[in-house]
């Protein structure tokens, strides 16, 4: 697609986040303006931030791309990453905010008043946080790649340079009002354009075949596969080739391929005539945000989609730089309210990606042949109006998904370095905060410069069952159960999310390809949370002795309003 | 390929860990086997023993304390059941044995009526019973017994009498030392407390005159000024819990500057720069205002004429983990020597002893690394900052707002 308005915008955004971050609303007030200058910040503004945070690369490109691909059953995605905050609301932010914790390792020694506990729950804070981090970055470079033809990984480097400098130099001091501002933007770079392919979809006569019958072409299309491929046809197809199919090389000739499956080589032309149906590609080797487990997911999905919902609903109080942002209500009702207005503020935003994908089936099935899914939202406007309108919501769109991936590594990188700065490395001070930041970002960017392809979306929902399976146990019986002791919930943690990272580990590896022991890897979630709260519970319940003193007070710190706290004390 | 150096990657950092964990534990000081002659090696063992022994003991005696220590106390004896009890009843039994408890506390009442050790033989119809008799060891602490240690054997041992006494002995001083601790925690309790700062009396008669020379020219106006007064003043009364939010620390300084800007009026300026994320963190009550309240007698002091103005910024930035609040004035500033002698309480202020108060409970609350930070010279200015931890056990603020 046309580039010259994508490159400024992207250009754009970063300024914006940098010149917001660092002056944004840091306005000097007089006295006169006491009130103003010290008033907290309220619900909705909070919401907006946690939102803008929140939305992540995966959510912005992903979910189009895999309703793209995969059809409505990908709906448990966005369905998953905002029940997640009901969870949240109904047993966790209220306690947490009164908690007084800032972060998670705070939680567990607020609770738990042990340090190795802290220490324990700092190394999964980083190691979620790591995970979460890499497909962001893989996010920014195939966003760059499709809009420009940048190498992959150039993406990726900006943005890891961008968030460290700004973070490292301190310019995320407003930081609610950049990610508040991030997520408006976000919001308005999928929402108008959303509204210009609508009415173009209705001029085009409001096809509503999306998900009934296999796609076809709506034009003659010229297809160039990136990666190798095999496709599978379910009948006869002929298409004009050139390069090489099944090892023979065509050059720009009609070619008659029978039903079965066919290797395409990279490189290699094909061209579609109108009203072909677009063949179904073999996933599983190429890259792409959108691909890779699709495979057991066909073979278990019912296993499949009910480990992506555990994992997402209960995976979302864990994320690192989430929690962070509840410290900013000032007490606890508000924090629940706040958590109210998430839900509204994301699952608004969660309408436009499925759409995108919806349009995408009919305008570009031609996508799920490359590999390219995940560039749905990016090229759907130039496909369906084209010309200056096209390139200039194109522009929007990229400009938004640049936001996405600036505000969530952002927050990311913060709180990682925070817990890196305070837990792992020796000293305090401000270098060392600095020293954090660029060790947090640095890991991700080598491995995700080294490991090129890895499917991006999956590395989210992997990050999300680690997530479930060490920190839910840990913040829902921390807050709903007495009887948790120090032990039970180092045990807990470490059989819960260890084992959910072993299977990440040989899921990554690629290490079992088939078969129900892949698919108990791919998804760990339903498994490894209930073995996480088992741990916890049972090891809990064999060490009663060491139950923390003033466990008693300090559960009633955590359950009781404020207000009353303080009556009750004076 | 790529896949799996990924895999390969996210495999190895748990492992790195695990190594890191392990090198930690096996790092420490207990391989000293082949060091020394045999009986340096006894040594050796005793000590480490003795060591280990002591951290729990260093808590004071209770049921906890005493479990982790017994199973230690009864390897440094070397009997075959080790009892620790308080008062009333046995807190705990390690080893054979333990159907004697009932019997143990009977025949105690002496020795834990006199504080003198005693060794009896114990009765018991068990033909098979691996214990017959008991040395008593009483823990005393400053000529009050608090408990007793006693050990349990076959058979009659003069030696065993001798060694629980020693081991006695040995337990008290680290009971003693527990007192200690206790004390010294007290005693920073009620440091806190009695630091819990003061509003100045110049405070309150400066206010109380400022509001009088108002009451006939503009009687609404020292109306207000009595409402500041009093929120002021309820505030820094109030007696309920140590911890505030910032958020509240700054609505009393805005009291408290509307009463001084009454007094000087346009000779003093202030500019505010909050970032909103920082407000709900709790600190110690009344630790920013001293230095605000300091800030505007150093602003305004040097410039005696009048028409001389001072000029006064408050910034509260939020620094990832920490709160950092920023006060500066751009006054006559202090000699820094005079200004660390002061902070070190060999000279005392002329006015108040507003900054070392602060720093001092900053210190006692945070640990040494959050003293305030003060960047002075004559002529100059000062600049003081404070570092807050968002987050630190045991801090809590009391209460919130009532109003919105």
């Amino acid at each position: 697609m046309n580039s010259s308005y994508a490159v400024p915008a992207v250009a754009l955004v970063v300024v914006a986040t940098v010149l917001v971050g660092a002056f944004g609303l840091r306005i000097s007030r007089t006295t006169s303006d006491f009130y103003v200058a010290s008033r907290t910040v309220g619900p909705r503004l909070n919401a907006a931030a946690i939102s803008g945070e929140y939305l992540s690369a995966a959510s912005f490109l992903g979910i189009a791309g895999l309703v793209l691909v995969q059809g409505p059953d990908m709906l448990w995605y966005p369905v998953g990453y905002t029940a997640g905050y009901l969870v949240l609301l109904l047993f966790v932010a209220a306690p947490l905010r009164r908690s007084g914790a800032y972060t998670l390792p705070d939680f567990a020694e607020a609770r738990l008043s042990s340090h190795a506990v802290r220490r324990l729950a700092g190394a999964f804070v980083v190691g979620v946080g790591w995970l979460y981090l890499l497909p962001q970055l893989q996010g920014a470079g195939l966003t760059l790649t499709v809009l420009t033809g940048a190498p992959q990984s150039l993406g990726g480097l900006i943005v890891a340079f961008v968030v460290v400098a700004t973070v490292a130099a301190g310019g995320m001091r407003s930081i609610t009002f950049v990610q508040a501002f991030q997520y408006w933007l976000k919001l308005t770079a999928l929402l108008v354009p959303a509204l210009f392919l609508v009415l173009a979809w209705q001029g085009d006569g409001a096809p509503r075949h999306a998900f009934e019958e296999p796609a076809a072409f709506r034009e003659q299309r010229v297809v160039r596969v990136g990666d190798s491929v095999d496709l599978t046809l379910d009948r006869p197809l002929t298409v004009t080739a050139s390069g090489t199919i099944d090892g023979r090389t065509h050059d720009d000739r009609r070619v008659r391929l029978p039903a079965g499956t066919h290797h395409i080589e990279a490189g290699t032309r094909l061209t579609f005539a109108k009203g072909a149906p677009v063949p179904m590609a073999d996933r599983g080797t190429n890259g792409g945000m959108s691909t890779s487990l699709a495979a057991s997911r066909e073979e278990r999905p019912l296993y499949a989609t009910y480990g992506l919902i555990l994992a997402t609903f209960l995976g979302t109080m864990g994320l690192p730089h989430v929690v962070v942002r509840f410290y900013t209500s000032p007490h606890g009702v508000a924090a629940r309210r706040t958590t109210v207005a998430v839900l509204g503020l994301i699952g608004a935003f969660y309408l436009l990606p499925p759409l995108y994908g919806a349009l995408g089936r009919l305008y570009t099935p031609d996508l799920t042949l490359t590999g390219d899914a995940d560039a749905t939202v990016l090229l759907l406007p130039d496909r369906m109006i084209g010309g200056l309108g096209g390139d200039l919501l194109g522009a929007l769109v990229a400009g938004g998904a640049f936001a996405a991936f600036l505000s969530t590594a952002s927050g990311l990188t913060m709180a990682v370095a925070g817990v890196l700065t305070q837990d792992v490395l020796p000293t305090r001070g401000v270098r060392h905060f600095r020293l954090g930041t660029v060790l947090s970002m640095a890991v991700p960017l080598a491995a995700s410069v080294l490991v090129g392809g890895l499917p991006v979306a999956d590395a989210v929902g992997l990050a999300f069952a680690v997530s479930a399976s060490s920190f839910c146990p840990l913040l829902v019986l921390g807050i709903w159960w007495r009887r948790l002791t120090p032990p039970g919930a180092a045990a807990g943690m470490l059989i819960g999310g260890g084992s959910a990272f072993v299977a990440v580990a040989a899921t990554m590896a690629g290490f079992p390809d088939t078969g129900p022991l892949h698919a108990l890897l791919a998804w760990p979630a339903l498994w490894s949370v209930p073995l996480g709260f088992l741990t916890m519970v049972l090891v809990s319940l064999a060490t009663p002795g060491q139950v923390p003193t003033g466990t008693e007070a300090i559960l009633a710190r955590f359950h009781l309003p404020e207000d009353l706290r303080a009556e009750v004390k004076a | 390929m790529s896949g799996f150096l990924a895999g390969l990657c996210v495999a190895v950092l748990p492992l790195l860990a695990a190594g890191f964990w392990l090198g930690r534990r096996t790092a420490r000081p207990d391989g000293l086997g082949g060091l020394g002659t045999p009986v340096e090696h006894a040594t050796f063992e005793t000590l480490h023993t003795a060591s280990l022994a002591a951290p729990p003991l260093r808590a004071g005696l209770t049921e906890e304390t005493a479990r982790k220590a017994a199973r230690r106390l009864r390897t440094l004896l070397g009997t075959d059941a080790l009892c620790l009890t308080d008062q009333k009843q046995v807190l705990v039994w390690d080893g054979v044995g333990g159907h004697h408890r009932t019997e143990i506390m009977e025949r105690l009442a002496g020795p834990l009526e006199t504080g003198r050790g005693e060794a009896f033989r114990l009765k018991c119809d068990a033909p098979d019973c691996p214990v017959r008799w008991a040395v008593v060891a009483p823990l005393t602490v400053d000529d009050r017994v608090h408990g007793a240690l006693v050990a349990c054997a076959p058979r009659e041992s003069a030696v065993l009498v001798r060694a629980a006494g020693e081991v006695a002995r040995w337990v008290n001083v680290q009971l003693e030392l527990a007192d200690l601790d206790q004390s010294r925690t007290r005693l920073i309790e009620a440091e806190i407390r009695a630091l819990r700062a003061q509003i100045s009396p110049h405070f309150i008669f400066n206010s109380l005159a400022v509001i009088a020379s108002f009451v006939r020219t503009d009687p609404e106006r020292a109306r207000e000024l009595l409402l500041e007064f009093a929120d002021f003043t309820r505030y820094s009364f109030r007696r309920h819990g140590d911890f505030t939010t910032l958020a509240d620390e700054l609505h009393a300084i805005d009291h408290y500057l509307a009463l001084v800007r009454a007094r000087f009026g346009d000779r003093l300026s202030v500019t505010l720069q909050i970032a909103p994320e920082v407000l709900p963190v709790a600190l110690p009550f009344l630790c920013l205002q001293p230095l605000v309240e300091n800030a505007v007698k150093h602003g305004l002091e040097g410039k005696a004429v009048p028409a001389g103005k001072s000029h006064i910024s408050i910034t509260a930035q939020d620094a990832g983990a920490e709160a950092l609040v920023v006060i500066e004035d751009d006054g006559a500033g202090m000699d820094p020597v005079l200004l660390r002698r002061i902070l070190a309480g060999e000279v005392s202020p002329s006015g108040g002893i507003g900054l070392s108060n602060v720093d001092d409970r900053l210190r006692q609350v945070y640990g040494d690394d959050y003293g305030l930070v003060i960047e002075t010279a004559v002529g100059a200015g000062m600049k003081i900052t404070a570092r807050l931890p968002k987050y630190q056990p045991g801090v809590h603020s009391a209460a919130r707002r009532t109003e919105e």
